[in-house]
Formats: structure tokens, sequence, C-alpha cells
């Protein structure tokens, strides 16, 4: 029997909550995860007793805010195992982060002619950026094919990375189909060529250990209300380097070093890309997440998501009249599936009435609900809080939904 | 919460037998909506003449609700005026936030569940954005 990994009812009380008469059965976790007590605290005591803005002021609420928000970013540096805390930008999101490389690093670095390879399993934030660079620019959009599962092999990433590609922007793990991307290869490929890899984590970082280093990420996306953290805090990580050539997008207080009538010269990084008062409170409650997943451990963590992803994939499968997407395994937390004549938004409709709440729609992928050949999808998530009673449910409520819609 | 409150006996019919579910060959108008949170589909064709819609026709893909609520506007909306047509779809939008409806609605009266799941008012009223579109854009010219 798979337990959650942690306390459940003590950590997070919102999982204490009943509706519609019954326990509530988050797997919605790809979506937003829920929040344990520690963050909830640590951003409530931030705001009691230490708030000030950060980076200005001389008294010892400004130096108590300075200290936790610095602190923040260098926890979140060692949780992806980067070089140095500079080289984490906080945002607000994973979204943020992937506009910002292709603004700040894009215009410079990728011109007409050039190729900017993407896979079609891509959220929508990690395909219209770099649809708007490309229209920018007159740089071209080349996506991998993916094999029939929905993985992507080495085959198809050698066929479209080459001389030109300045760009690969994949996810590490997938939204909707659970696949675990090869990132470490595509890298090497296209560094082969003089390119960058951009690795959108916001699937990833939550669910697996990462080395930015040895994952071969150029940069790296995330966002911390998908890592127990709140919402309204996201992070790029950039190779120093790469930072320190790239320009800002964002103009104003704290991100400059000198300003006069007609001209101005920028802060160092990161503060050259964090114009205007941060999410200090979001900064500190995504140091607590880190804090609490560490505690947790990364590893325990990956294990536990992959082993319940993969249990809900051949618990699915084996129902008639339900289809699944993706790989049987390795499969990550995310699962989507399809029960047949019945709309996802209808099968999540009957699931809320017994108290379990997945994600019913096209979840941001409109180009893989074309490769899939569907308008959309249902999808159940699972993270450290759920167990294998979270998947008997979750089967249950596919049985009950059939009754319901086949009487 | 009571799923049956929702999920009427008439909406599943329709959901399963929709009613004029078909392209027309020649529609005076036609119009496609999406309903960009979820990526339902509609497609609606009309055919006018002398101010009443004389056929009707629908295609696209959605949820029950969606599907459901556009089979059953076509029933009552076929062979009306066109200013009773534009009138059904909004006295049925103002229905499903709660405001009674001051002329039939027919099988439409199913949907009164809906009201009580706001996330799902977009997927009933999409076919009436269709309408209203549609009959909004023809009304300069609809008595020719």
């Amino acid at each position: 029997m798979i337990k959650p990994l942690v306390d459940v009812a003590q950590d997070f009380p919102i999982l204490n909550r009943r509706i519609n008469g019954h326990r509530l059965v988050w797997l919605d976790s790809a979506a937003t995860s829920q929040k344990p007590e520690s963050v909830i605290q640590t951003m409530d005591r931030f705001y009691h007793e230490s708030n000030a803005n950060v980076l200005r002021s001389v008294h010892t609420l400004a130096d108590e805010a300075t200290t936790a928000f610095t602190d923040a970013r260098v926890k979140t540096a060692q949780f992806i195992r980067a070089g140095r805390p500079e080289e984490v930008i906080f945002t607000r999101g994973t979204t943020e982060s992937l506009n910002l490389v292709a603004r700040g690093y894009g215009d410079q670095a990728v011109n007409s002619g050039d190729e900017i390879v993407l896979s079609p399993m891509e959220h929508h934030s990690n395909i219209i950026p770099w649809q708007q660079l490309a229209r920018r620019t007159g740089a071209t959009l080349r996506y991998v094919e993916l094999a029939q599962d929905g993985t992507i092999t080495i085959d198809a990433l050698e066929r479209v990375i080459g001389p030109r590609t300045r760009i690969v922007a994949l996810s590490r793990i997938s939204n909707v189909l659970g696949t675990i991307n090869p990132i470490t290869e595509a890298a090497a490929m296209v560094h082969q060529h003089g390119g960058v890899m951009v690795v959108d984590g916001a699937q990833s970082v939550p669910h697996e250990a990462t080395a930015v280093r040895e994952l071969g990420a150029d940069f790296l996306a995330f966002s911390g209300h998908k890592m127990c953290g709140p919402t309204g805090i996201g992070v790029l990580y950039g190779r120093m380097e790469l930072l320190e050539a790239m320009e800002p997008v964002m103009f104003g207080g704290e991100m400059i070093s000198y300003v006069d009538q007609e001209t101005a010269t920028w802060a160092e990084v990161p503060q050259k890309f964090e114009g205007g008062t941060p999410n200090i409170a979001g900064a500190v409650g995504l140091g607590a997440a880190i804090d609490y997943l560490a505690g947790v451990g990364m590893d325990a963590i990956h294990e536990h998501s992959r082993t319940l992803g993969e249990l809900a994939f051949e618990t699915l499968k084996s129902i008639p009249g339900v289809a699944v997407y993706g790989p049987a395994r390795p499969h990550a937390a995310a699962l989507a599936f399809n029960i047949d004549g019945v709309h996802p938004h209808d099968v999540a409709q009957v699931f809320d009435s017994l108290g379990v709440a997945i994600r019913a729609g096209h979840h941001c992928a409109q180009p893989l609900m074309h490769w899939l050949g569907v308008g959309s999808t249902a999808r159940a998530s699972f993270y450290l809080y759920n167990g294998q009673d979270d998947v008997s449910v979750l089967k249950e409520a596919i049985l009950e939904t059939k009754r319901f819609f086949q009487r | 919460m009571n799923l049956d409150e929702l999920y009427r006996e008439t909406i599943l019919d329709h959901n399963q037998t929709p009613r004029n579910r078909r392209d027309l060959e020649n529609p005076t108008k036609t119009v496609g909506l999406l309903n960009p949170t979820c990526g339902d589909q509609i497609k609606l064709d009309l055919q006018l003449d002398h101010g009443k819609v004389t056929d009707v026709g629908f295609t696209g893909h959605g949820c029950s609700i969606s599907m459901a609520s556009a089979s059953m506007m076509t029933e009552a909306i076929k062979g009306k005026p066109v200013e009773e047509a534009l009138a059904l779809a909004r006295h049925f939008k103002a229905f499903l936030t709660g405001t009674p409806s001051p002329v039939e609605l027919g099988d439409l009266e199913a949907l009164k569940g809906v009201s009580q799941f706001p996330s799902r008012v977009k997927c009933a009223t999409l076919a009436h954005n269709a309408l209203e579109k549609a009959l909004m854009e023809s009304e300069p010219d609809h008595n020719r």
C-alpha cells in the first residue's frame, strides 16, 4: 500500500475539507499544488513581523526583509544546484520566465534564418513566446516529431537539431502526457551547434531533484505554486555569462545603476531583471516550500510521483472504454485520459460531485490535443500528499461516471 | 449538490440524439464560436427568409451541456421571427443567472440547474452567443 509521503491531515489542512459530502481528493496538482502549513505560516509571519521593502532602506525591518528575500534566492539556487545565487531571477512564474528569455536573450541571439526547436507537447507558455520571437526575427520554428506513445527519441531530436538551431526549448516533464524528456541529450546536441537549451521545468522541478548543469540547461523556468509555494512567484535560472549578456525587458526602479535625464545603465544580475518591488513574501514562501520539499527529500518525491503515475496508468488502462495517453513507464505524476462518449467537462463534473478535483480541457496544450486527435482530455495529477487510496478513488469515480452517462 | 439537477433527462437525451446537427447547404449566415477556456467549438448555420429563421443547423464538439443547449436552441428558434430568436437567446442567458424568462424556453428550461454551477454557464451559452452574433450581424438586411 503506497501511503502519502507526509502527514496530510496535519501539513495540509485544506485536504481535510469535505466536498459534496466526500473527502476532498486533490488530483489537480499539475495545475497548482496545495500549500503546507509551514509555507502559510512563514508568509504569515513575514507579514506580521518583518514586512518592509527590500534592498533600499536601512531600518531594522528592511534588513530583516532583505535577509529573508536574499536567503530565499540562496535556497532556490541550492535547490536546483545553480553555480551561484545570482543565477536565480525571481519572476511571477514559468510564463514570465520563458517570455523573459525569449525577449531578453532571444532578441539578441536569434536572427533571420535561424531555427528554434520545440516539441508539440509544449505548454502554450513554451510555444507562443517563441512564435513571437520567430515573427520578430524571421527565424523558423521546428517541431521534433513525437513517437507513438508521446515520447521524444534521440533520433527525432537529431533530425531537427542542426547548425541553424539557436534555441531548443523543451519541457522536462509534460503537463499532459507525463513523459520525461531527454533534456541532457537535447542539450548536448544544441551545444554542439553553439545554441542554448531552454528547459520548461514547471512540472519537473516540483517532482524530481534538479541539477541545472547536469541537466544541460542554459535556462530553466519554473513556478513556485506547483511546488508547494505561493502563486505569483517563479524563477528563471540562467547561466551567469548568458544573463550578463542578456538585456533587461522590464525597466524601472531597482534595476538600474545610474540614471540621468537621457540614459540609464543597468544594475548587476539579477537585479537587472527584477525592476520594481519584487514579490517578497512570495519569495519567502518559495523558500519555505523548498525547505519543506527538501525535508521530505526530492528523490523520495520523484519515486512517489512516478509510482502513482504508473499505477494510475495501469489501473485506468485496464478499464474498458477508457483511453489513457503517454507512455506506460516511466510516467510522471500527470495522467491524461478520456472516457468513451463522455466529454471531459462532464467527467470533471461527476468527479466533483464525489469530492475529486481533476482538470478537464486542453491543458494549455492545443497543439498536443491536435496531435492526440482529441479536443480535450481529463487529467489527474498526483503529488506527495496523494497515495494509492487516491488512485482507487480515481478508478471508482471513472466507473461512476460511466454508470451515470451510460444509463 | 445533486448531479441529477444538472443533468436532467432532457439534457442527456439532447446530448445523445442532438436535433438539427447538420450543415445547411446554402446558409444565409454561418457563425463559428470557440470557448477558449475549454476548446469547445460550435458552428451555427442559419437560413433566414423574410425576417424568419426558416432553417437552422449546428455542428461542433463540446460537453453535454453545450451540445444539448445547442440542440434545444435550434428546436426553439426554427420558424421563429428573427426578433423572437434573438430575444430567446437573451432571455435564456439571463435565465441562467437567475432571471425568470418572460418567454417560453421549451426544453431549454431543463438547463435551469446550470445556474448553480458558475463554471458551466459558459458551456450552456455558447450556442446562444453564436446565435446572437449571427443575428446581430444580419439585422441590417434581414428584411430584404
